[in-house]
């Protein structure tokens, strides 16, 4: 992968980043038009040949380059969800449930037969196991008992990812992967887990490139930058500082933190609580979209505060109405949130962590050049947001600073199972707690989609830049801002 | 009156929440909530002499050492 592709967990994202960098440099150099001419040398500089390392021939892996430069480019502008399947990259891998491999021995015990419900399995003249695929219903009993690890589960990688079942097969020759955008949250599981790279978020790329082109200098207008706390795990190459000067680099006027965002959020979710007497957090895009579609009795109690993103950008636009503002982060639903008509007239577009490298590379940004400037402006709660845990104890926190008398019982859930799991509870009213922390990514934000690496000391760097914000308490954080 | 407090990162680390606490607190003394009008803003390019302070359209750097006599002379005065 080389040392630049070392800035990513897989060689998929590496791949999907070249092809934004190369798209990014023509957007700032040139215009539409010379975008419009140049898929084929995008194509070549990504995959130089002559030799196909990726598929069966360049001529396809330059196909395939064509179709991600589109999904850089804003995607099938038709399809409302911002993830998409990229039909011609999925290998159709083999999806054929629970199969007995060659590891069978043929043994006398036949415990996958005495266990298995529905009679699906036969043997052979070498009393080697089969199972009907016309009786089988998937499940895994047979699998848990076979002394010899024999039977596995052959499920898509992308179905396996997807914990909300919106990844289905094509009911076509073609057997490409399916997403269904009643069930999708747009978290962008399936996207990082899908080995082949056919599953892509939408990329706005190319209009952030043009608000920070026509903003001249940020003269005729500015363009503020809102990042999330979870950069904080991110481009580790270089200080966070530096980050922030690079961000300036590319044409931002301003770096602003999220967190600050997340602690108004929860200064007024404290009191929204204890008004209520049970609630669930609205910060994750992907989590308060699964309610809606999964659980829509108890989108009532989803509360009522923007998103810490919506909620700094509010405040922004308030004082400055025809400013840009564009959200930095994690996260692929971010691209979904801001659709959403709430939101819509105060955030303009979105970056993930994996674009915003490309658009840093594509300007052949220096980083050893470049001075450290600060970001400071939120809490050590509004920070650690970024991870599981962090909004449950912000909450917790504003509660205490304002005094409210309240029994406290939340629950953080950390993934999106988890949170499945609290909804369903509490649907039936047999949750014990009162607040729900839903986050979709394992891990909180740490773990999103559009984030460059996926490391187990994240948690650790996001609470680290948490205790190293001037502000320690949210009241002092959010002061500045009545 | 519009007066701006800076509250990008670079003056928040040298104070601006003390600025902006010690300019409410006097608007608030002084009975004068109606005249002036106190906001914040995210960086006013002008970072290396913050705190940056806008008067209407005028800049003034401020300290929190200096703030009581910024709003004597430049706020105060100027109503």
């Amino acid at each position: 992968m080389g040392k630049e592709g070392r800035k990513f967990d897989t060689k998929v994202q590496y791949l999907k980043y070249k092809v934004l960098r190369e798209v990014a440099r023509i957007a700032f150099d040139g215009d539409e038009f010379q975008l419009a001419n140049s898929f084929n040398d995008i194509a070549k500089v990504v995959v130089p040949g002559p030799k196909a390392t990726m598929r069966c021939c360049i001529y396809k892996e330059r196909a395939i380059i064509a179709e991600r430069i589109k999904m850089a480019c804003g995607g099938d502008k038709s399809n409302p969800n911002v993830i998409e399947v990229i039909d011609i990259a999925c290998d159709e891998c083999p999806a054929s449930g629970y199969q007995v491999s060659q590891d069978c021995r043929g043994c006398i015990a036949h415990r996958c037969e005495d266990v298995c419900p529905k009679d699906a399995i036969t043997f052979d003249e070498n009393q080697k196991a089969h199972i009907d695929k016309t009786k089988c219903v998937n499940c895994g009993a047979c699998a848990k008992v076979c002394p010899y690890s024999a039977i596995s589960n052959h499920v898509r990688p992308c179905e396996r990812a997807c914990k909300v079942k919106a990844i289905s097969m094509k009911n076509d020759d073609m057997r490409a992967a399916h997403i269904d955008n009643d069930k999708c949250i747009s978290c962008g599981a399936c996207e990082y887990m899908c080995p082949f790279g056919a599953i892509a978020d939408k990329s706005y790329i190319l209009d952030v490139i043009s608000m920070l082109k026509k903003s001249q200098n940020n003269t005729a207008y500015k363009t503020y930058a809102i990042v999330a706390p979870s950069i904080a795990s991110q481009f580790t190459y270089a200080k966070l500082g530096q980050v922030i000067a690079a961000i300036k680099k590319l044409g931002f006027h301003s770096v602003v933190e999220a967190a600050l965002g997340a602690d108004m959020v929860s200064y007024t979710e404290a009191k929204e609580l204890a008004e209520k007497g049970f609630l669930t957090s609205s910060c994750c895009p992907a989590f308060v979209d699964y309610i809606r579609k999964s659980f829509p009795k108890l989108a009532d109690h989803i509360s009522h505060n923007l998103s810490p993103m919506a909620t700094i950008a509010k405040y922004i636009r308030d004082h400055e109405p025809d400013c840009k503002i564009v959200f930095i982060g994690p996260c692929t639903a971010k691209k979904m949130e801001i659709q959403l008509d709430r939101v819509k007239p105060i955030v303009d577009s979105v970056l993930t962590f994996e674009e915003l490298q490309a658009l840093f590379d594509s300007r052949d940004i220096d980083f050893s050049q470049l001075p450290e400037e600060a970001l400071d402006n939120a809490s050590y709660f509004g920070r650690i947001f970024a991870r599981s845990g962090g909004l449950r104890d912000a909450v917790e926190q504003a509660l205490k600073e304002q005094n409210i008398d309240f029994e406290y019982k939340p629950i953080a859930c950390d993934g999106i199972e988890e949170c499945r799991l609290a909804l369903l509870k509490a649907s039936k009213g047999v949750l014990p707690n009162n607040f729900i922390e839903g986050m979709a990514c394992v891990g909180g934000c740490i773990g999103g989609a559009g984030c460059l690496t996926h490391e187990a000391r994240d948690k650790n760097e996001v609470d680290k830049y948490g205790r190293e914000a001037m502000e320690k308490t949210i009241t002092d954080a959010i002061s500045v801002l009545k | 009156m519009k007066v701006t407090v800076c509250i990008g990162s670079s003056c928040h680390l040298k104070g601006s929440r003390a600025v902006v606490e010690r300019l409410q607190q006097l608007v608030a003394e002084h009975d004068l909530k109606d005249r002036v009008e106190l906001s914040g803003k995210f960086c006013m390019g002008n970072c290396r002499n913050g705190v940056s302070v806008t008067v209407d359209d005028e800049l003034f750097s401020v300290s929190p050492e200096t703030v009581d006599d910024f709003f004597k002379q430049n706020v105060l005065a100027k109503l």
